[in-house]
Parts: structure tokens; C-alpha cells; sequence
């Protein structure tokens, strides 16, 4: 039992808007943990709480067994990367500027980047696949290919977690893919926790060690898939029909959306 | 196609390329803006008055000393400022049209300045400390008119400089007209911006209390590339977002508050230069802030050359020709980059 991050008793509000209600969960190293829920239901605000992006209000967030609180801005860059879910726009950078951009918690203030950060860069580079692509401006590449930019980007931060929300949300079925192989990849070769927000139940059944389903701010359930992804707990926490049956891959759920035509007799 | 890995990082190789370049084209600058006048003086007895070799009693000895020198060195001086302000308003803003009076230094401190003529204060240090004092009230009343929500609420920030420089024209103009007299003729040059009044000792403390801002914001110039990324994605890598916003926004109005009050409002260089270098050295801020430093004080230095030997008789206030120049030129390069 040795946890990558603790969650004791967080609550959070905006304004008189309570968004998260006493969460307390951990996830453990080297897991593959997917956080799913309807909309609305804390999944972006946990994150970046857990991403030190938003300030702590209630309750304890402990990285790697310390309080989260207690770690300078560069150190925690250092422990956590984050790859949130609006890339940004019109980033006037090439592809291996923005990707070194991610060594600047090992470098001084000027980022002035040694052999060490370039070597880093260019295998971050290849473990994502966009090493050919070091010379293009940003603006000029796919959805896909940017998000894996951003994803060397993190990794080039060398951390034990890997926080990123919803990095398929915008990607096609290919992509979709490619970027969960990457997750998993990353999990098994370099031993990183991986902690993602995902609105796909399937891929998450798929991929994932741990799932965490959450709403209106609280833990429903927490577990390996197949305990998690029960039809029940699906239906009741995102208000529609389901139906979960075993993948024909085997080993985990899967889930198929149940259109109005086919429940109009039974409701 | 991987990164080239050099010994010595590529990050310095091109910094000191584009500074050297830029020092060079700002010393041309300012040799020609200490041989031109209208009292003449080839270009080799210039150089001999610089270099120590010629009568410190002569005329030109004089001239170029204590006229011409001063006011070089000080068009250099508020064209770095200006360049360097309106490069850290446009990463800390995300905004392509800010300048370093958005905030509404501009308005604050020609109300201060304007005042001070108004009340037969002496150019210096008089009306200088009123226009001084104008801007940075105008910045404390932003900071707090911001301080209820987020100071990193960039679109909030950018909606109270444009109210308060609103504001201020309104002010100023009912100013202007309640006046009558010669003090009109002194508001509107001040209100154009006028390099003539340079004194060699002034302009060493203007040097002394910029040069530290440059300095200040040279070290935060990675943090700016960082914030391009977003706030988010920047405070993921390490950088303490609140504390980077605010003094870079302290020391940028600081030192443009310095500036302008000393003399007057020159718009566009601010504007203007920060996307000519960035259009020529390319998006990366550890580059562009020497750049607009050495480019700005040049660009300065060319424009005031030109308002003081263009006009057959008198002189023309810089912030005329920044424009007249600075706006086409901009175009055209803007066009050749294909954006």
C-alpha cells in the first residue's frame, strides 16, 4: 500500500456552489485511474485541485505522502504534470519549443536549456510520436498530433503522477486510441500514475486499474472496473437507460447507450 | 528530425546573435542622432568631439555634450521603456492591441502633468511629479478597482484601463478648454510627447531608476513564455502565477510612469515594436525583451532624429513621426510574413 495521492476530506465550493462534498479517496502508484461522472459533477475541480492549480479550501491533498501544501510551486511541477482540457490556441511555438517548455522545473529562471533537457525533450518527443514533427508550428498540426505534444510536454516535467482531463474528448476513434495506449504505455515502461477524467465509460472499463465515479461532488464508487461499471450504478448516477454486458474482448464491462425508440414500452 | 544537441545551448547562441545585431544598429542610431543638427559639424568632427580628441571649448564640444547626447541617450531611454512595456502588456494581457498606457498610465499622468502647467510648475522636476503622480494613482485605483476579484482576470484588468483612460481624456479636455493662454501651446506638446528638454543629469537618474525594471523583467522574461501556454498549464510547470502578474504589471507601469512623465505621451513605439521583433526574432520573450530594449531605444532615436531635421524651421514632436513611419512599415512586414 503506498498511495500517489491521498484525498481526506476535501470539500469545495464556488461561491455557494458546492462542488465537491467530503471526497475521500487514494489512488495508488503505477495505476491507471479514470475519473468519470455526468457533467458537473466535480471531475474538473477535483483535478485541479489534485494539479494545485485551484487553492485548497477544506481537507487534506497528500502527493506522494506529503501534504500538498507543503511543496514549492516548482517542486510540486516536479511530482505532478498536468495536460488540461482546453489546449492552448495560437501558441506561436514549434513543436520541440512548447514540448522543452515542460523542463522549466529543473532549470533556473531563464530556462536555459542544458544537453539534459534537450535529450529529455527529444525521448519525450518519440515516446508520444511526434519526434517528426519538432520543426512544425503548433497552429499547423491535428487535434491529435497537439495532444500529443501536450502529453510530451508533461512528461518532460519527469513526474510520478500524470494528471490530464479528458485528452480524447475531441479526437477520433484512431486518436482516441492512440492517446489510451500512450496513457498505458506510459504507466508500464516508466511506472507513472496516470489520472484521468473521461466523459467514455467503455474506455475507461477498458483501461483503466481503478475507476472512480463521482456525482453531484461525491464518491458513488470506487474500484476495479467490473465492480464499478454495474448497469445499476450507471443508470442511477447518469439518469438514463443502459445496458452493460461483458466486452467480447473479455475480461471487462461494456456499455451500450439505450436509444428512446427501444425503452418507450417499458417506461 | 530531433533537436540538435550542441554544448552550448541554442538559447544563448541566438541571444547573443539578435543582441549583438540590435547593439549594433542602436549605436549607428545614436552616432547619427549626435552628428545631425542644425549647427552642422561633419561627421568626422563628431567622431573626434566623442572620442575625446577635439577643444572642449568649442562649440560643437558644447552642443553635443549638453544638447544632443542628453537627448539621444534619452529617446533611447523611453524607447526601450516604451518597446518593453508594450511587449510585457501583450504576454501579461494576451492581448495583441495592448500597449503600455493600457492601463491607464496615460491618462493619469497627462492629468497630472497637465495640472502641473496649469498651476506654472517648472518643467522639471514639477510637472514631471505631478505627471508622476497622476500615473501611479491611476495604477493604484486599477489594482484596487481589481483587488475584489482576481488580478489575473486579464479581461477585467483590461476594461478598467480603458474606463479610466476614458476617464481622463474627458477630464483633460475640459482642461484644455479652460485654457487660454501660452500654457495651451505647452499641453499640447506634452500631450505629443517632447524629447527637447533633456539634461544630462536628468536623464542619468531617469537611467538609474530604469535600468533596475529592465533588469527585473529580463528574469521574468521565461515565466512569460510560460504564461503563453496558459494560466493553467503554466502554474502546472512551476511558475507562481499571482507573484510573476503582479510585479511584472507593478514594474512595467513603474517604469512607464517614469518615462512619461519626464516627457509626455509618445504612443505607438509601444505598440508597434514589440510585434516588428517579434515578426523578425521570433515569439520567444528571452530574446525579445533585450531585443525590444536595443530595437525600441534605436527606433526612438531615428524617429526624434528625423522630427528635428525634417521641418525647415523648428521641430516636430517625435510621437508624430513614430507613427508616420512605424505604421507602414509594420504593414509591409506583416504582409512579407504571410500571416
Amino acid at each position: 500500500m503506498n498511495p500517489a495521492i491521498t484525498i481526506t476530506n476535501l470539500s469545495h465550493s464556488f461561491g455557494k456552489h458546492n462542488v465537491l462534498r467530503h471526497l475521500s479517496f487514494s489512488v495508488e502508484k503505477g495505476d491507471f485511474f479514470i475519473i468519470i461522472g455526468p457533467n458537473g459533477s466535480g471531475k474538473t475541480t477535483l483535478m485541479k485541485l489534485m494539479a494545485g492549480i485551484l487553492k485548497l479550501q477544506k481537507g487534506q491533498i497528500d502527493i506522494l505522502g506529503l501534504a500538498n501544501l507543503t511543496y514549492t510551486p516548482k517542486a510540486l511541477a516536479r511530482a505532478v504534470a498536468f495536460v488540461p482540457q482546453r489546449l492552448p490556441v495560437n501558441l506561436p511555438f514549434t513543436v520541440g519549443e512548447a514540448v522543452l517548455l515542460g523542463r522549466a522545473p529543473y532549470q533556473g529562471a531563464l530556462g536555459i536549456e542544458r544537453e539534459r533537457d534537450m535529450e529529455i525533450a527529444n525521448q519525450a518527443m518519440q515516446f508520444t510520436g511526434v519526434d517528426h514533427l519538432t520543426g512544425a508550428t503548433l497552429s499547423q498540426l491535428s487535434g491529435g498530433e497537439q495532444q500529443r505534444v501536450f502529453i510530451a510536454r508533461a512528461i518532460c516535467q519527469e513526474p510520478e503522477i500524470m494528471l490530464l482531463d479528458e485528452p480524447t474528448a475531441s479526437l477520433d476513434l484512431a486518436h482516441q486510441v492512440k492517446v489510451m495506449d500512450l496513457m498505458e504505455k506510459l504507466k508500464r515502461e516508466k511506472g507513472i500514475t496516470v489520472i484521468m477524467i473521461s466523459h467514455d465509460v467503455n474506455l475507461a472499463a477498458m483501461y483503466s486499474d481503478q475507476v472512480l465515479l463521482l456525482k453531484d461532488g461525491e464518491v458513488v464508487c470506487i474500484g476495479i472496473p467490473s465492480a464499478v461499471l454495474s448497469f445499476r450504478k450507471l443508470e442511477e448516477t447518469y439518469g438514463c437507460k443502459l445496458l452493460v454486458d461483458e466486452s467480447p474482448l473479455g475480461g471487462f464491462p461494456r456499455l451500450t447507450l439505450v436509444p428512446g425508440r427501444y425503452r418507450k414500452p417499458y417506461t | 528530425m530531433n533537436f540538435v544537441t550542441t554544448k552550448t545551448p541554442r538559447i544563448i547562441t541566438r541571444l547573443i546573435g539578435s543582441s549583438c545585431l540590435l547593439l549594433v544598429v542602436l549605436l549607428g542610431a545614436v552616432f547619427l542622432g549626435v552628428s545631425a543638427g542644425s549647427s552642422g559639424g561633419g561627421m568626422s568632427s563628431v567622431l573626434q568631439v566623442i572620442l575625446g580628441k577635439s577643444d572642449p571649448d568649442s562649440m560643437l564640444h558644447a552642443i553635443i555634450w549638453q544638447i544632443r547626447l542628453p537627448r539621444v541617450l534619452l529617446a533611447t531611454l523611453v524607447g526601450a521603456t516604451l518597446s518593453l512595456g508594450g511587449l510585457v502588456f501583450q504576454a501579461l494581457l494576451r492581448n495583441l492591441l495592448a500597449e503600455p498606457y493600457i492601463l491607464g498610465i496615460s491618462g493619469g499622468s497627462a492629468i497630472g502633468a497637465i495640472s502641473g502647467i496649469l498651476l506654472g510648475l517648472s518643467r522639471f522636476p514639477g510637472v514631471s511629479l505631478a505627471a508622476f503622480m497622476g500615473s501611479i494613482a491611476t495604477l493604484v485605483l486599477i489594482l484596487v478597482m481589481t483587488s475584489g476579484q482576481s488580478v489575473l482576470k486579464k479581461e477585467s484588468l483590461l476594461l478598467s484601463g480603458v474606463m479610466v483612460n476614458a476617464f481622463c481624456s474627458s477630464v483633460i479636455m475640459f482642461l484644455v478648454s479652460l485654457t487660454r493662454d501660452a500654457k495651451l501651446h505647452n499641453i499640447i506638446f506634452w500631450l505629443m510627447g517632447d524629447l527637447s528638454t533633456a539634461d544630462i543629469r536628468q536623464v542619468g537618474i531617469l537611467a538609474g531608476m530604469l535600468l533596475p525594471c529592465f533588469i527585473l523583467v529580463f528574469r521574468h522574461s521565461h515565466a512569460l513564455n510560460l504564461l503563453l501556454m496558459g494560466k493553467e498549464m503554466a502554474q502546472s510547470t512551476g511558475i507562481n502565477i499571482k507573484a510573476v502578474t503582479i510585479t511584472l504589471l507593478v514594474t512595467s507601469s513603474f517604469m512607464v510612469s517614469a518615462t512619461v512623465s519626464y516627457c509626455g505621451l509618445i504612443g505607438f513605439v509601444g505598440l508597434v515594436m514589440p510585434h516588428l521583433l517579434r515578426l523578425i526574432f521570433g515569439p520567444d520573450h528571452r530574446i525579445l525583451v533585450p531585443a525590444c530594449i536595443l530595437g525600441g531605444g534605436s527606433y526612438l532615436v531615428i524617429c526624434d532624429l528625423l522630427a528635428r531635421t525634417l521641418p525647415e524651421q523648428g521641430e516636430m514632436p517625435a510621437g508624430v513621426i513614430t507613427a508616420l513611419i512605424g505604421a507602414p512599415l509594420f504593414i509591409i512586414l506583416l504582409k512579407r510574413s504571410g500571416r
